[in-house]
């Protein structure tokens, strides 16, 4: 007694039916568990918006804050750090910006609002660690002799110029990400809200 | 009297999964049901931002779950939020527990439940505190000159003295009687008791209302799984004999 | 004869087919789909209450899925929060109201505990009535009894987690039981507790039981359940041997292979059933106070015992024979006779294959002594349930002896009033439509 010999037509049509109804509801009930795992209204308030006071920033100088657990560096950048970024064009992977690693409105020369300053989330795009001050010129900072001042991660020896923006031939694939922020007035800065209309 | 407490017991057997556990004899008054009407939890979260929070949190409740009363992310901030700065924070008390445990002798509850725990056989939370609310009365010998009839010698002052006006017991009638009138007329006064009852319930489970949309759904889509299991079972079954 | 299964499953020469041979080869996949599916015959006249087995898994399944995601956000503390709350209380309303959606996963295992044991008292039912624990069946019925134990232990033990008034008084009133027993009784109980009232150390511990010790156990005594009943073939609503009468291929004339026919009946089964579950979850998942009792949304305080504890309505029965007992005896107190009750209450079903001597094993063939016996235990166990949900009295403290004395009367009775029944005879084959 064969049962597949018993499946005909109209058998089919019903286990068709209710395999893809169950199925449906099966796919549906993973939708509820699998969404548990996202960042909790918890989470989400803790990487809330973070508003912040740069007016005490000297230029040269960088601040770090903190933004959904990650470290925002904003650095008040000098007229040579600006001119460093133009220098270093060429030896960069995407001196141009055109990975949406930034906001639109970042998406210029100096990758920031204002010219100075510059807001970056300081986490490799590696794999993940923070990288280091190495803001003075070549030798000084124990870097090769043409290197132009910015950060190096510690991990895997990535750099970056003033702008966040990656150099050739480093484990780090593209350019640090530059969160959505806004200015509510000159001095105070919101980072993770974009400016309202925009 | 032992009949009567067996025919109870009988008709109990037959309700108990209605009405579980005994009931203490307290009549509570019935709360309105003002789950659908948005401006009444407007005015209930009102109410209780600016009567309650100065000593009871809603520590589980976040200020930005109250947009979901109909208010705008501007309105939540300026007109409720008091105890934080960012809309994402719950409703924290600003006083330390230990330090109200110091000033009041125990900690005021968190209130984000209180509509679920007051609940018991003699009727909802929501029940309970609408009664609770409207039943202070003056008693001098309590150290805060307050007596409530159904939660007695309460440690909670009448915080809505003012609204509701004086009541007294008559202790021979167990009534109250209004001695001074507030400035709220009877009537009006249980309108706001019912507003932040009913915020009060909304608070202990704000998922409530889409819990029961997404039943009604549920519901529906397995009802089309039955009976597409069903004609399967039955196409199958007609081979048995 | 093929002696392997190599040798047995040969592939047909189509990709699956040779994958499966691989497997086969290797694994018994085919076998098993065949011993436990396919070719197992069950008796075709199973009714409504044949459907609660295959349902006690379904909500072990559901208990086990929602536990895991459940342990991803709760927190086993006791200590208290910023807002003076207990951290295990404040993990739970996390979950039902920060973690996404985890108000229904959280809602899906609180109402899964009430669905467990409803479906397993129906299952066991069903065993009662059909005489499904007679021989040659009595291991299943151990088996069984000790699944009901594992679930009585971790349902208690969960019950603690939420850290509210209910979890925390319940659990001192249950673990204080223990202290009864003479001589080492408070030392075991401080040793459960791991302290000397119920803290911290014991929201640890019974956290950890909870979710890995109980439900390994739980998953192995359900393996062995279903294996000992492979093994045996399932009984049926006229308790007469399907293998009795077999064909000429040595398959019972009155089995039906259980896959197709019996998945596909389980199948409208378990919708129903989700139905049910829904209606509870969606509309009602306090369950009037019985499913998630009102003053467990008031966090554990130590220093101030709700007015009225009751357990939750899975245990009342076996609470209330633990309150009938008010007689010290042979020089120990009530209070040890009490838990000496209440345990003997449960182990005493495994017992039951050897306490009937009927000639016949369904409801449907037994004399009216018998079914007198069957609705007087009924009775006595829903009236010993609804009396352990309330505040005790003089009434009802009688009521719960009564109902006590003909629980176990129905058990310790029975040699002699199966004997001496007047049963009908089966018949041969099995009544079908």
């Amino acid at each position: 007694m064969s049962n597949e010999s018993k499946v005909d037509g109209g058998r089919r049509r019903l286990i068709v039916a209710t395999a893809a109804v169950g199925g449906v509801g099966a796919v549906s009930a993973l939708v509820p568990f699998l969404s548990s795992m996202l960042p909790s209204e918890r989470a989400k308030a803790a990487g809330a918006p973070v508003e912040v006071d740069v007016s005490k920033l000297e230029p040269g100088q960088m601040m770090t804050v903190e933004w959904r657990g990650k470290p925002v560096w904003i650095i008040n950048r000098t007229e040579e750090m600006l001119q460093s970024l133009v220098k270093a064009a060429d030896l960069l992977v995407d001196p141009k910006c055109e990975e949406p690693q930034q906001p639109e409105y970042c998406k210029n020369d100096t990758r920031s609002i204002k010219p100075n300053l510059m807001v970056v989330v300081g986490i490799c795009t590696h794999l993940g660690c923070s990288p280091g001050q190495k803001f003075k010129t070549g030798a000084e900072e124990g870097m090769p002799p043409e290197w132009l001042g910015g950060f190096l991660c510690p991990c895997h020896g990535s750099t970056f110029d003033f702008a966040g923006r990656v150099y050739k031939n480093k484990p780090a694939p593209i350019n640090l990400p530059v969160p959505p922020h806004t200015y509510l007035s000159d001095t105070r800065l919101v980072i993770g809200e974009e400016k309202k209309g925009a | 009297m032992k009949s009567r407490s067996l025919k109870n017991l009988l008709l109990a057997l037959c309700f108990a999964p209605l009405a579980a556990f005994a009931n203490s004899g307290i009549q509570l008054d019935r709360a309105p049901d003002v789950q659908g009407d948005q401006a009444a939890l407007q005015n209930g979260a009102k109410l209780f931002v600016n009567y309650c929070l100065s000593c009871h949190g809603a520590s589980y409740v976040r200020y930005n779950r109250l947009m979901e009363l109909g208010l705008s992310e501007e309105q939540v901030k300026e007109n409720l939020m008091f105890t934080a700065d960012k809309v994402g924070e719950p409703m924290r008390i600003a006083a330390r527990p230990e330090e109200q445990k110091k000033w009041f002798g125990a900690s005021p509850p968190d209130l984000s439940l209180i509509a679920r725990a007051r609940a018991s056989g003699d009727g909802s939370g929501a029940d309970w505190l609408y009664t609770y609310l409207r039943s202070f009365y003056r008693d001098e010998d309590r150290p805060t000159g307050w007596n409530n009839v159904i939660f007695a010698n309460v440690g909670m002052p009448h915080v809505f003295y003012q609204l509701q006006g004086v009541q007294h017991l008559n202790h021979e009638t167990h009534q109250l009687e209004l001695a001074e009138p507030g400035q709220l007329s009877a009537a009006e006064y249980d309108k706001q008791v019912a507003d932040l009852v009913g915020f009060l319930v909304w608070m202990a489970e704000p998922d409530a209302g889409f819990r029961k949309k997404l039943g009604v759904g549920v519901l529906l889509f397995l009802g089309v799984l039955f009976v597409a299991a069903y004609a399967l079972k039955k196409e199958y079954w007609k081979d048995v004999h | 004869m093929a002696s392997t299964n190599f040798e047995k499953y040969k592939s047909d020469g189509s990709l699956q087919g040779n994958v499966l041979e691989w497997f086969d080869a290797r694994f018994p996949a085919t076998s098993m789909w065949k011993a436990h599916l396919s070719e197992y015959y069950a008796p075709k006249n199973f009714n409504f209450l044949y459907f609660f087995g295959s349902l006690a898994i379904l909500v072990l399944v559901i208990q086990v899925v929602t536990g895991v995601f459940l342990v991803m956000h709760y927190k086993p503390d006791a200590s208290l929060n910023a807002s003076g709350i207990p951290v295990a209380f404040a993990s739970v309303e996390y979950i039902m109201r920060d973690v996404p959606w985890g108000w229904l996963i959280r809602y899906m295992h609180s109402t899964g505990a009430s669905a467990f044991f409803i479906v397993v008292y129906m299952h066991m039912y069903r065993g009662l009535i059909y005489g499904s624990y007679r021989q040659p069946r009595e291991l299943i019925w151990i088996f069984g009894s000790l699944i009901f134990l594992c679930l009585m232990a971790e349902a208690f033990m969960g019950y603690l987690l939420p850290w509210g008034q209910m979890s925390y008084w319940g659990a001192q009133v249950i673990v204080n039981l223990f202290s009864a027993i003479p001589l080492v009784g408070e030392p075991l109980s401080t040793w459960i507790r791991g302290d000397f009232v119920i803290g911290d150390a014991t929201l640890n511990r019974f956290f950890s039981f909870h979710v890995i010790a109980v439900p390994l156990v739980l998953i192995g005594l359900v393996a062995a359940h279903i294996l000992a009943l492979h093994e045996v073939g399932s009984n049926n609503p006229d308790g007469v041997e399907i293998k009795k009468k077999k064909d000429a291929n040595g398959i019972p004339l009155d089995g039906i292979p259980f896959h197709p026919y019996y998945t596909v009946k389980d199948i409208a089964g378990v919708v129903v059933f989700l139905m049910v579950f829904s209606v509870i979850l969606f509309f009602a998942p306090e369950g009037g106070g019985y499913f998630l009792e009102y003053n467990n949304f008031f966090p554990a305080d130590p220093l101030k015992t709700p007015p009225h504890i009751a357990p939750v309505w899975y245990f009342t029965p076996y609470y209330s024979m633990l309150r009938a007992m008010v007689w010290p005896f042979l020089g120990l107190d009530a209070k040890f006779w009490g838990v000496v009750l209440m345990g003997a209450g449960v182990v005493i079903i495994a017992f039951l294959p050897w306490l009937d001597r009927s000639p016949v094993k369904s409801i449907r063939y037994r004399g009216p002594i018998y079914k007198g016996f069957l609705v007087a235990f009924l009775a006595a166990f829903f009236m010993l349930g609804y009396l352990g949900t309330q505040p005790p009295t003089p009434v009802g403290n009688f009521l719960c002896q009564v109902g006590s004395l003909v629980y176990f009367a129905f058990f310790l009775a029975m040699p002699w009033y199966t004997k001496i029944d007047k049963c009908q005879p089966e018949p041969e084959r099995v009544t079908f439509k």
